[in-house]
């Protein structure tokens, strides 16, 4: 029964779009964006919102309740899971992560509807109507060839079980993150083609927009975040980033994101950059897509293994070229029609946006082509594995610099501005980085690198807050101290990455019951080695003592678990977290001679990349409540004076003068 | 505004050449077989003892005596190992001379499985760490490769051997020189 309800919800969602996608194209096409059926575009949207949200709980009940007559729930669950794992099975498959996917879509789709009164109208019905075109898609892909409410004839006496590596509190909440940030930039689609199909690529779509890229940049990089933490207590190789697909299949959009997301800025407050903020409105959604393709057409090999399935491929491509293809039509088309925007000197904020923008684009592709090449290449027969060799040092010529100009870009005026000017607080980053730079150089056998990585961390990590000096700091807004504490998480970041690979330490010994290991300053003795068992697993657990540089001793337990349903063995890593890093320690198998595998590695600082990563996080956040409360401000006023047409203008970013 | 269009037309032309790559892709076979990289090579030295009491252990030069061989990595553990016992016994029958090595396997194990599946093996050297394993570039059992009689390695089989494979191998024999 719930499964039907969820079916039948899922079918009237996408009768639904049918009729927003209708009504909005017929507003669109009216000059004053009212048509017959116009009215009904914003209720179908959110009404859409309300069902596909009924749609996703069924499933989740039927998780939780371990419904063995659903096919899905069959396959991916059992009634011996405990039950945060049932309710995260829900969406630890395809069809499932499927439904999640379009319900974040509808919700985007019926709050715009619901809430965003300042565009033209006739924009906002292409908008919506664009919208809803591209969720059509997806519920058809999915009702079509992912039904996730399928019954069984058969009732199975037992489940499947979940892949056990997805058995982890990381994943309850990992993919439903990084699936609202993926789909967030489903709006800044639309919104890019409604202005598109409207010719109103105006800085109040880029400021209607911004938000919107805002949230689903934050989501994102927590997403990724969270997501490259998984993977390094998970996986068990010690590594926190291993250039996967999947992972440059979420780290794509968001460089697309974060592009996006800095133009949008320039074009808000200086009407510039107009077909370019349309240009990557239109690449971070594609990007989202072409991630979720390469993931579930299983045309590449990732360590991310979902069920590979040729004919949701071939489906999910004829989305892209729907989708992409003809948003790029359209562009292209309309280009001659966007007026050029204004201009301004290269000595200037928009002049270090742009600069940012074309790093970030490179980088973009580096990682694109990176992880396309091998699949170019066995078009010819020609087997290639692309991996840090490759992404580390090219992005690096990309990124450094980037940095560089993050120093100074923040501090430059709009449209012209004189180096002279800034002079001071760019010396002192300057300075800083030199110091840093020539002070770790003495330090021998590091990479060049983490020798740079460190000196420009440092800079910018004293730079990121320049633009506060000589600030009424109560005064300033929200969004300004958001960008100063993302760009200090930059910093953060990337001293913990640099850190990490310049002073890294690793140890591999077979120990037996009693050996003392050592690696860099920490000292661990191996206890016991005994067995253990949990609701759907067994394990061996190490269980050793050790301690840092002398001090106190701590107790340190990695487990080799096996899992049974499905059989599955995975390492569950022990981690000690001090200030200044973390020790990771791995028991493996053991030996014919009885000793025991342990893998240590002293890993100095590398918490900050994910302290970093939250940090940036918390940056987009402050920007966001600063806009949205500047925001509803705004209307406030713009109510009370009656006057639509003369509103003041938006206090946008500027920097101290 | 012209170049504009101009990048934007190419922007086009780039998606649609990643279109057809990622179609082209998807109409493609996968094989997830990471072939060995040693075939052509001389067979690398090892000397193995033996997996079972019945069968003497398998060295490298007993694959350079001068007749091709065909050499089974296999293990009692592995159950298409089991399912292509049939076919090792028709090839055997054939005339082929079968060598074998067992992967991370036990002794009283092996005795089973031999006795169950029967032993085409001539020799059968027990590799416990996988070290023959992965100096010959098999990434998995069961795995089969045709060795000439100088000890080249000529032919890689990966996953289990089907009826229809053993004409192949034949084959694959009677050209390494049989």
């Amino acid at each position: 029964m719930i499964a039907e309800i969820g079916l039948a919800a899922l079918w009237l969602s996408a009768a639904l779009a049918v009729l927003q996608l209708l009504g909005g194209f017929a507003g669109a096409r009216a000059a004053d964006g009212v048509a017959p059926l116009s009215a009904l575009v914003r209720p179908a949207a959110t009404l859409q919102a309300f069902l596909c949200s009924i749609a996703f709980l069924s499933l989740v009940y039927l998780f939780a309740v371990t419904d063995l007559s659903v096919r899905l729930v069959a396959i991916n669950s059992h009634s011996m899971k405990p039950m945060i794992f049932k309710l995260s099975g829900t969406w630890g498959n395809h069809e499932g992560s499927m439904l999640l996917w379009v319900t974040v879509m509808a919700m985007a789709g019926g709050l715009i509807a619901l809430i965003e009164r300042r565009l033209a109208e006739r924009t906002m019905m292409a908008t919506l109507a664009a919208q809803a075109f591209v969720a059509l898609g997806f519920y058809a892909f999915l009702i079509l060839s992912s039904n996730p409410f399928e019954r069984l004839t058969e009732v199975p006496a037992e489940g499947n079980g979940l892949n056990p590596l997805l058995q982890d509190i990381g994943l309850a909440f990992h993919p439903p993150t990084l699936y609202i940030g993926y789909v967030g930039l489903s709006v800044a689609f639309s919104f890019a083609v409604g202005a598109l199909l409207t010719r109103a690529v105006t800085p109040e779509f880029a400021r209607v927009m911004r938000p919107w890229v805002l949230a689903a940049w934050i989501f994102l990089t927590i997403g990724i975040t969270a997501g490259s933490y998984w993977a390094y207590y998970e996986l068990g190789w010690g590594g926190w980033w291993f250039w996967d697909p999947v992972e440059n299949a979420s780290l794509m959009p968001w460089l697309a994101a974060t592009a996006l997301l800095h133009s949008a800025s320039v074009l808000a407050a200086r009407d510039a950059l107009r077909t370019w903020t349309i240009m990557l409105g239109v690449i971070a959604f594609s990007m989202s897509m072409v991630g979720t393709f390469l993931v579930r057409s299983g045309i590449l090999t990732s360590v991310h293994a979902f069920a590979v399935d040729p004919e949701r491929g071939s489906f999910i491509l004829g989305l892209l070229i729907l989708y992409i293809g003809g948003a790029l039509v359209i562009f292209a088309l309309r280009a001659n029609t966007i007026a050029e925007g204004e201009r301004f000197s290269l000595v200037s904020r928009e002049g270090a946006l742009v600069v940012n923008n074309i790093a970030l684009s490179a980088i973009l592709g580096i990682v694109l082509l990176g992880t396309l090449y091998p699949l170019l290449t066995e078009a010819f027969d020609v087997r290639v594995s692309v991996g840090p060799p490759y992404f580390n040092p090219v992005g690096a010529i990309f990124f450094l610099p980037m940095v560089l100009v993050l120093m100074v870009g923040p501090l430059l005026r709009w449209r012209r501005d004189e180096f002279s000017r800034i002079i001071k607080p760019v010396a002192l980053a300057g300075t800083i980085v030199l110091a840093v730079l020539v002070g770790v150089a003495l330090l021998n056998d590091i990479g060049i690198l983490s020798v740079l990585g460190l000196a420009l961390a440092a800079g910018l990590a004293i730079a990121s807050w320049a633009p506060l000096f000589k600030r009424a700091l109560l005064r300033t807004p929200l969004a300004v101290w958001g960008m100063c504490l993302a760009h200090f998480g930059v910093a953060v970041a990337l001293f913990g990455m640099a850190a990490d690979s310049a002073f890294q330490k690793e140890r591999l010994v077979a120990a037996s019951v009693g050996d003392v290991v050592e690696v860099g300053p920490w000292t661990g003795r191996l206890d016991s080695v005994n067995a253990l068992a949990g609701q759907n697993w067994t394990a061996m657990q190490a269980n050793m003592m050790i301690s840092y540089d002398g001090g106190p001793e701590r107790e340190a337990r990695p487990q080799s678990r096996n899992f049974w349903t499905p059989q599955m063995e995975t390492s569950e890593v022990a981690l000690l977290t001090r200030w200044n890093g973390q020790l990771y320690v791995a028991v493996g198998n053991q030996a014919e001679d009885g000793r025991w595998q342990l893998r240590l590695w002293w890993k100095p600082f590398v918490t900050f990349i994910w302290y970093g990563g939250l940090l940036i996080a918390l940056g987009g956040a402050l920007a966001l409540v600063g806009r949205v409360i500047g925001d509803l401000r705004r209307r406030r006023y713009a109510t009370d004076v009656d006057d639509h047409d003369e509103l003041p203008l938006e206090p946008e970013v500027q920097p101290a003068s | 505004m012209k170049t504009l269009r101009i990048l934007l037309w190419a922007a086009v032309l780039i998606a649609s050449g990643l279109f057809g790559l990622f179609g082209y892709q998807l109409t493609q076979p996968r094989d997830e077989f990471v072939q060995s990289a040693l075939v052509g090579q001389e067979i690398p030295p090892f000397d193995l003892p033996a997996a079972t009491a019945s069968r003497p252990g398998l060295t490298s030069a007993d694959l350079a005596d001068g007749s091709p061989k065909l050499l089974n990595v296999f293990a009692s553990w592995c159950v298409p190992c089991a399912a292509e016992a049939p076919q090792l016994e028709a090839l055997e029958r054939e005339g082929a001379q079968i060598v074998a090595v067992a992967i991370r396997d036990r002794t009283e194990d092996v005795d089973r499985f031999l006795e169950l599946y029967g032993n085409p093996f001539t020799r059968i050297g027990r590799d416990d760490i996988s070290e023959v394993q992965l100096a010959i570039g098999s990434s998995g059992v069961p795995e089969t490769f045709v060795i000439a009689g100088d000890g080249t390695i000529t032919y890689q089989h990966i996953g289990d051997i089907r009826p229809e494979h053993v004409p192949e191998l034949l084959e694959e024999l009677r050209k390494a020189g049989a």
